[in-house]
């Protein structure tokens, strides 16, 4: 898929009109001194479906242009038709590999916008189901990262661990990855009786294998010369590009939503935030791996804290459906369910803005209602979809090869990018 | 198979033209390294430790198309993505097959709008669809097998067209 | 907090720095919202951004919302778009949100590229998807639909674009349209 170097040729097989490039690659590009070389969309470590085109000045990136939308699913515009409830189940999709941090997202928006009460039991339930979700696509990053770089092995054992966690997350929702548990006003159920046991378990089992990932990889020469001093981002730099989560916090920048401005009750919670110091693919991984630590850490704390009876999602009526044990005997529960799952709750022609820590970085909800049963406009600002933006900085005069440690380092999903 | 052994030891085995190169096919049938979205996730989970791919004969998943046999459709389709989709099939040497994994793969699930292909198999022809959304890798699994079930019982005559 | 001024209260700050630049001031589940002049945008982010008692040094979001109603017309909203900006402040920890609306014959606004560089992409979204121009902007090319795309699909008027259902009672009228791909 490569570009030729001869101008000519250049010219004549790149498909889109090079002049649309005149102002965003360097002047070197048109006469054909650098070149021009397309990655993707296929491409095996793009993380997706992402397309980077290139200019090279030998081996050295002199800029880089990334393109999105392989992967637009209209799920906003979608969401406009749906009832509020039904809009959970998109949600998932966005960011694939932290669906519960999605779901959380909107379903905080929607408490905000109507004025839902969430049951303090509810909240713990969150908490587990959004650390989990933060171990889960740790494990994803971590493992493709390193497959990325070469080192299969730790591929193999970040999946296994993973299928402990997608196993808790069946015996949660019924899904292993796309599990919609979080609704509006609380969860979809309550936790089942099999399911603390197995977090118990997975919390002895689990921080002995990052024990094993840092001895693979931390000290391992290799990899320390391929990520250190690899894609750094100035903090200044990446607080005006919008970089969020673990990528500001490895450019030393302590910054944690979970911290700063805590929802759903994490400032009840005793964790540290990870920094890093210089803010290149190495300390990016660090910060990772040390949050795979804190997530061990605030899931213990939640394990003890949750009540073994309680409410597990919020008794407003008018929002939140009965449950079926109602259906027989309340006549106003059958109005409400019926009400509930067919037309939908009503919302107010207002907006709001949520903003959440999902293991990526800051994702947020801008959503709309119409005073109906429907949004008027949901809008997520992705944290892939601004570290992506941030790439063109990142890129900035290392060598080919080093791209694709640094696409690995912020943690891209695709799908999370194009919604 | 049908294989039968000639009597004595001879080391000479018989068997039909199509039985052995379907066998052949069969069992080392190298996947596209290609996802999309969520189904890849999945699909990645078939081929790690937990649920081992390569028990098949498919741990290799080829970088290039005209290296692989299966384009495994792992996600939704766009439009902006459709051409990418159809020019890798057409650069997958014969015989190639094609797995629609996932319910947006095969009928673009629960995205009915403006963004989505509503089916892969309006852009290339599938051999197989495993519903799902994601699909679980024992799903996965059963789809692959019964596409090998499929390619077993290929003719001569159909791999002319293939 | 030694060492950290005192902070300020947004909309009167803004008021009295730029005062043709609010036209109202909104308050709702705790968020405020300024309604800014379309012309004044970028002066009044470079300010809310550099102003000590504000510093909100954190671009959050830039999103668009279009009024248009099933039956036209926006309501009361004064102009048919809207777009909403979300400022964040890492020092005092709160949220702001500017409103600018953006009549539907005219849909230019001034490009906040240069007070925050991030907010490239999120322009280059709504330029697309809802047809927003933003003047000045480095790269005004489409950034998820395909360059040959006709529309703006999140503008309200846009159809969603789905297909008939498939149900028994209809599959054969329908497949017999649905393209099926040859080899």
């Amino acid at each position: 898929m490569a570009i030729a170097t001869a101008k000519n040729e250049q010219v004549a097989r790149w498909e889109g009109n090079i002049e649309e490039l005149r102002g965003l690659v360097s002047e070197r590009a048109f006469t054909g001194e650098t070149m021009l070389l397309n990655m993707g969309p296929h491409h095996p470590s793009t993380h997706g479906v992402l397309r980077v085109l290139l200019e090279l000045d030998g081996e050295q990136i002199v800029s880089c242009l990334p393109d999105v939308g392989y992967l637009h699913t209209g799920i906003e515009k979608n969401m406009e038709h749906k009832t509020y409830e039904k809009c959970v189940t998109l949600t998932d999709r966005m960011d694939y590999l932290a669906p519960m941090s999605n779901n959380m997202a909107f379903c905080l928006a929607v408490e905000k916008l109507v004025d839902l009460d969430v049951p303090e039991r509810a909240q713990i339930i969150r908490v587990i189901g959004l650390e989990l979700t933060r171990i889960n696509s740790h494990l994803v990053w971590l493992g493709t990262h390193a497959l990325d770089l070469g080192a299969m092995s730790v591929f193999l054992y970040c999946f296994r661990e993973r299928e402990y966690i997608l196993e808790m997350f069946e015996i949660l929702s019924g899904q292993r990855m796309m599990t919609s548990y979080i609704r509006p006003g609380g969860v979809w159920r309550d936790i089942p009786p099999e399911f603390m046991p197995k977090l118990q378990q997975f919390l002895e089992y689990f921080p002995p294998r990052i024990d094993d990932y840092e001895k693979l990889l931390t000290n391992n020469p290799l990899w320390i010369d391929r990520t250190q001093g690899i894609g750094i981002i100035e903090p200044e730099t990446a607080l005006a590009w919008g970089v969020s989560g673990p990528s500001l916090r490895g450019s030393g920048i302590n910054w944690d939503l979970r911290k700063a401005m805590p929802y759903s009750g994490y400032e009840q919670y005793d964790f540290d935030v990870p920094v890093g110091e210089h803010g290149d693919v190495y300390d990016r991984f660090l910060v990772r791996i040390r949050e795979m630590r804190e997530s061990v850490k605030i899931l213990r704390q939640a394990a003890a804290r949750l009540p073994a009876k309680g409410p597990f999602r919020s008794n407003n009526r008018k929002f939140v459906p009965p449950p079926r044990s109602e259906l027989g005997q309340s006549m106003e529960a059958v109005i409400h369910h019926f009400k509930l799952w067919t037309e939908g709750f009503s919302a107010p022609d207002q907006e709001v803005f949520v903003a959440i820590e999902s293991p990526r970085g800051e994702v947020s909800v801008y959503l709309h209602g119409t005073g109906g049963n429907r949004p008027r406009r949901v809008h997520y600002k992705t944290p892939s979809f601004m570290h992506i933006g941030a790439l063109p900085v990142m890129t900035q005069g290392h060598l080919i090869a080093d791209l694709v440690a640094i696409i690995g380092s912020i943690d891209i999903v695709l799908g999370d990018c194009d919604r | 198979m049908g294989i039968t052994s000639k009597l004595g030891n001879l080391g000479i085995v018989t068997t039909t033209l199509e039985e052995a190169v379907n066998w052949g096919r069969t069992g080392a049938m190298w996947p596209l390294l290609f996802g999309l979205a969520c189904c890849a996730i999945e699909m990645m989970s078939t081929q790690a430790s937990h649920y081992d791919m390569s028990r098949f004969g498919m741990e290799l998943n080829r970088a290039s198309p005209r290296q692989s046999d299966l384009l495994i459709v792992a996600g939704r389709v766009t439009r902006k993505m459709a051409p990418v989709i159809r020019q890798l099939y057409d650069q997958m040497a014969a015989p190639k097959w094609v797995i629609s994994m996932g319910d947006c793969a095969s009928c673009s699930g629960v995205y009915n709008n403006y963004a989505l292909v509503q089916g892969v198999d309006e852009i290339i022809p599938v051999d197989v669809y495993v519903a799902g959304c994601p699909p679980r890798p024992e799903q996965l699994i059963h789809g692959i097998l019964t596409l090998h079930e499929k390619v077993r019982g290929e003719r001569i005559a159909h791999w002319a067209t293939n | 907090m030694t060492g950290i001024p005192q902070a300020l209260d947004p909309a009167a700050a803004v008021r009295a720095a730029l005062p043709e630049a609010v036209q109202d001031v909104i308050e709702f589940r705790g968020e405020t919202t300024l309604v800014i002049a379309r012309p004044h945008i970028v002066a009044a982010c470079r300010f809310l951004r550099d102003t000590r008692g504000l510093v909100y040094n954190y671009l959050s979001d830039i999103s668009a919302v279009d009024y248009l109603e099933p039956y036209g017309g926006w309501g009361d909203r004064p102009e048919r778009f809207a777009l909403a900006y979300h400022l964040l402040s890492m020092l005092y920890f709160r949220r702001l949100r500017l409103k600018v609306y953006v009549p539907e014959d005219d849909p230019v606004v001034d490009t906040v590229t240069p007070v925050w560089p991030g907010a490239n992409w999120l322009e280059r979204e709504i330029a697309d998807m809802m047809g927003i121009r933003f003047a000045g902007h480095p790269d005004p090319r489409r950034l998820m639909m395909p360059e040959d795309w006709n529309g703006h699909p999140h503008r309200r008027d846009y159809p969603l674009g789905y297909e008939t259902i498939m149900f028994s009672f209809n599959v054969d009228e329908i497949m017999k349209h649905k393209p099926f791909a040859k080899e």
